[in-house]
């Protein structure tokens, strides 16, 4: 902070100049203001972010007091009756984001083996390049491929899978196009460049003897990768599949414009539902009435929970795999 | 015996190969689909219109999104100006004094409001500034995506500042520049065209949100002088054209997602080479 050079130049022109000039010069220590400039943005992150909080947290004190716990496990959503439960929110947002994990983590797990392993470098490298602009794509122009092409392309599958898989009460009852099957394959597009992005780094962490000493004892590319290379970045690989998890919990556009928006909790996945994402994108501006909008800015405050804890998990698993390879 | 179990073996390889190959086709493909169709039915309905007219009321055809356009312009300006400087200084913070407690703390409360989903933040912008002033405002949008941008902007300026060799700064205080410039004349210069790449990359991120905007700054069908006053944005009047039953509004919505999809991924491109470029230069020093 205080070089010795710094000093004399501070010292310097004491002789010609006044007094007061000196104090000032003496006290504007560019060192100290530029670590006083820094230090304040720093501090303003951490205030910004607990101001955040603390405005969720006061902003549904009414409905916390009235609803308490029994907020999370009733289902009653009715606005003019002043009675509200997040439940179907709460279980459709589960349900498509586990649909999406179902979907994506094949897909993004596969992926990210053959850019790590296989693929030469050069090839690995456009390739995830282009995985990345695909995950630069904005979620309200996946919504708009989701509503005019992958809804009408579902409808025209659908009824394969019904005439096969129909017995299943997962693929029972009539299917209106919107579902909750719809938002959670939009959703495992959202979320499949996380997974291979972050896979593929965890999994060239993973030291090159590991892979040789395989090969060396016969074992088969796929053997040496399956048995030895993935399981050494299984963590890292969790990790990645969480994190993907905690932006499928928050996204909203793609999924309030395939979902169907309907309050209810049935066991198809070929009926309309409803997540909490985007319940509170499509009744915000209308919420009349105080305990409406606590109601809403609660439901904002358990996805806020969730989000927190589920990337907290990712973060502490990569960091251990990460950690591990490059030991 | 032997022979069939290698046989086995090799088939079991090549079938498990080929389809690891298969899902990274499968996922780029996804994009190129995407890229493809925005670019057919987009590309079709974008017109000179669209830049220069106000939305037309149901049931008129023609008409554009001159208005959303400003709008985006004005908000996403606004954004920069909240979020640049505060991550961009926090991020000097971060990599040049930043070997303290605290400093884990910044970090650390970094990632969780980068992780914090995006219509949580306009819940926060919500309260903290519509419910305060009564209505809907650009500001208000302004600041909910300014909070978003801050933890990327702060990451890629620690980041960028921390791959600076420690050689230049020694060699700035060796010639007995005071610690603040050598930062600001020396550090920050050789790191520019990595954070301002980082600083695109991350503009190009919140231009297409929508979430945080659909209740701060709202939308509107004319134009909204000033920052005070519900705005219309492209991101916005996307979803809700796309959600309406005209097949007019539709066509717009097809041509504002291929305007917004063109830039953000042109910025992406632009940003990622630059970035590239500027890392294989350091290879070769």
């Amino acid at each position: 902070m205080n070089s010795p050079a710094f000093v004399r130049s501070d010292a310097r022109p004491r002789g010609r100049v006044s007094g007061l000039a000196v104090v000032l010069r003496r006290a504007v220590n560019g060192d100290r203001v530029a670590y006083g400039i820094v230090f304040t943005c720093a501090v303003s992150i951490v205030a910004l972010t607990s101001l955040l909080v603390y405005e969720l947290w006061v902003n549904s004190t009414l409905s916390r007091h009235k609803f308490g716990w029994s907020f999370l496990v009733t289902s009653t959503w009715d606005p003019i009756a002043g009675q509200f439960g997040a439940l179907p929110f709460i279980y459709g947002t589960a349900v498509t984001s586990a649909l999406a994990l179902f979907l994506a983590i094949p897909l993004g797990v596969g992926a990210a083996i053959f850019l790590a392993e296989l693929a030469p470098p050069r090839i690995s490298d456009a390739m995830t390049f282009l995985i990345e602009l695909l995950a630069a794509v904005p979620s309200v122009i996946i919504g708009l491929i989701g509503i005019f092409v992958l809804v009408p392309a579902l409808q025209r599958i659908v009824p394969f899978i019904k005439s096969t898989l129909g017995f299943l009460p997962i693929f029972s009852g009539p299917f209106y196009g919107v579902s909750v099957f719809s938002a959670g394959v939009v959703l495992s597009i959202m979320i499949v460049p996380f997974i291979i992005s972050i896979s593929r780094e965890v999994l060239l962490a993973v030291p090159r003897d590991l892979r040789e000493a395989a090969l060396a004892l016969g074992a088969t590319r796929w053997e040496s990768t399956w048995q030895v290379v993935v399981p050494f970045a299984r963590t890292g690989i969790i990790g990645s599949i969480f994190l993907a998890l905690a932006r499928a919990l928050g996204e909203t556009m793609a999924v309030t414009m395939v979902i169907g928006n309907s309050p209810q909790i049935m066991a198809s996945l070929l009926a309309p539902g409803y997540s909490i994402a985007a319940v509170i994108a499509n009744e915000f501006t209308e919420a009349t009435g105080d305990l409406y909008l606590n109601a809403l800015v609660e439901l904002g405050l358990v996805l806020f929970a969730l989000t927190i804890v589920i990337n907290g998990a990712a973060r502490l698993l990569i960091h251990m795999t990460t950690a591990k390879g490059s030991k | 015996m032997r022979t069939r179990l290698s046989l086995r073996r090799k088939a079991v390889n090549a079938i498990m190969l080929a389809t690891t190959g298969l899902c990274t086709l499968l996922s780029i493909g996804v994009l190129f689909f995407i890229l493809g169709y925005l670019l057919l039915q987009g590309g079709r309905f974008l017109s000179w219109d669209f830049f220069t007219k106000l939305p037309v009321p149901v049931g008129e055809t023609g008409g554009g999104m001159a208005n959303a356009v400003v709008g985006s312009g004005k908000i996403l300006l606004l954004a920069t100006l909240i979020g640049v400087p505060i991550g961009f200084l926090a991020g000097v913070y971060l990599s040049e004094y930043g070997r303290t407690a605290f400093s884990s703390v910044v970090r650390f409360v970094t990632d969780l409001l980068n992780g914090i989903p995006s219509i949580v933040m306009g819940i926060f912008a919500y309260t903290l500034i519509v419910l305060r002033m009564k209505h809907f405002s650009a500001f208000a949008g302004g600041v909910a995506l300014g909070v978003m941008m801050i933890p990327i902007a702060l990451r890629s300026t620690e980041e960028f500042l921390r791959a600076v060799p420690v050689s230049l700064r020694e060699a700035a205080m060796a010639l007995g520049a005071p610690k603040w410039k050598t930062v600001v004349t020396v550090v920050i210069p050789a790191a520019i065209r990595g954070i301002l790449s980082g600083m695109m990359l991350n503009l190009a991120r919140v231009a297409g949100e929508t979430a945080p905007l659909l209740f701060t700054a709202l939308s509107n069908q004319f134009w909204s002088p000033g920052w005070n006053q519900p705005t219309a944005t492209v991101p916005v009047m996307i979803y809700t054209y796309a959600i309406a039953p005209y097949p007019d509004w539709h066509r717009q919505a097809w041509a504002a997602g291929f305007l917004l999809l063109a830039m953000v991924l042109v910025v992406n491109v632009a940003a990622r080479s630059t970035i590239a470029s500027g890392m294989s230069q350091k290879a070769r020093l």
